[in-house]
């Protein structure tokens, strides 16, 4: 049981879903070296107290993710182009929604 | 018949309590932090079918002890858990093995017991079985990693496997109290399910890559008192603060 680098195996993410038919939510991660190590460790973590009926794990690196530092440019909304936003059609009269 | 009840009452009890008292040794000594974790939610859960055997023991016995009286008064020629649950967590490995002994065991026992005659017992039987059945899947789970992960692993398991393997035999002893038990549908004799034990334990050692030890001794003593020396060292610790503050509480 050594301390030297990191000894805690990869990283796994974590989602929970409350009720049966509600979309899973992230809860947190865990460590663990194989699937069943991590949906255990992710069991006792973070559904021991009834919290949840459904329960996944993922691999961390196996998510795709923006880089913070690409942020900026690759949510911007590109506000200076008026035409992207739906502002210009005229709703008929009488029609709650398009 | 209620002295025999009473006494199987130990039995049970004792070993959930100490096995319990062994993986609470570990808590933030995990090999890492969700493992830590892991062994420390399984202690609460042996600790909690401790304590619900003790306090129905104390009841059956009519002598008003409760549950925190047997497990912090009694000496250790009265304690009734099998040998296998005291012995020290020498590695990861020999608590894995221990606990995936004890939770097949387990299994079995509390599956038995939720059909019996005693409402009571019957109910912790179904309760238990639900919490055994997780430990088994941990323990189970790690019998297979650590046997197929690597050279040291395996040979560390194997050692455990062998060492421990000579105290499963007193699991299966079936006394006089325990025929009386059987006869009347309260308890199942211990014997009736080694078979059982036996396939399920045969079945992981083949996943995890482990022959049955071919030796015929088998270790026993717990179950009439006469403790390995590791159960003194154990209660002197878990009983200290009832022993030197009596009736402390906080």
């Amino acid at each position: 049981m050594s301390h030297t680098t990191d000894t805690q195996g990869p990283l796994w993410e974590v989602f929970t879903q409350k009720k049966s038919g509600q979309p899973f939510t992230h809860a947190g991660s865990v460590h663990a070296f194989d699937k069943e190590m991590a949906i255990e460790n992710a069991r006792d973590l973070y559904t021991r107290r009834g919290e949840a009926t459904g329960l996944w794990v993922v691999p961390a690196e196996a998510i795709v993710a923006v880089q913070p530092d690409e942020a900026a440019p690759f949510f911007d909304p590109s506000d200076d182009k008026v035409y992207r936003y739906p502002t210009f059609y005229e709703v008929p009269e009488g029609a709650k929604n398009i | 018949m209620k002295n025999a009840l009473f006494q199987y009452l130990l039995r049970v009890g004792d070993t959930n309590l100490v096995l319990s008292h062994r993986l609470s040794e570990l808590c933030s000594r995990g090999p890492f932090l969700e493992e830590d974790i892991a062994l420390t939610n399984i202690a609460l859960d042996h600790i909690g079918q401790a304590e619900a055997l003790l306090k129905y023991a104390g009841e059956v016995e009519g002598r008003g002890r409760s549950e925190d009286d047997l497990a912090y008064l009694r000496s250790e020629v009265e304690f009734r858990n099998c040998l296998l649950v005291e012995q020290p967590n020498t590695d990861f490995a020999y608590v894995i093995v221990r606990q995936f002994f004890i939770d097949v065991w387990e299994g079995l026992l509390y599956n038995a017991l939720s059909t019996s005659k005693d409402e009571t017992l019957a109910g912790m039987g179904t309760r238990f079985a639900k919490e055994t059945a997780y430990h088994f899947r941990h323990s189970g789970s790690w019998m297979v990693r650590l046997g197929q992960g690597t050279e040291e692993s395996h040979r560390r398991l194997d050692q455990a496997f062998r060492d421990l393997w000579h105290y499963t035999g007193e699991l299966f002893e079936t006394d006089d109290n325990e025929t009386q038990l059987a006869e009347a549908g309260i308890a199942p004799r211990s014997d009736s399910f080694r078979a059982a034990w036996l396939d399920k334990v045969k079945q992981v050692a083949e996943d995890a890559g482990l022959a049955l030890p071919a030796t015929d001794y088998m270790a026993s003593g717990g179950r009439v008192g006469i403790h390995s020396e590791h159960l003194g060292h154990l209660l002197a610790e878990m009983q200290y603060l009832q022993r030197a503050y009596p009736g402390a509480k906080w």
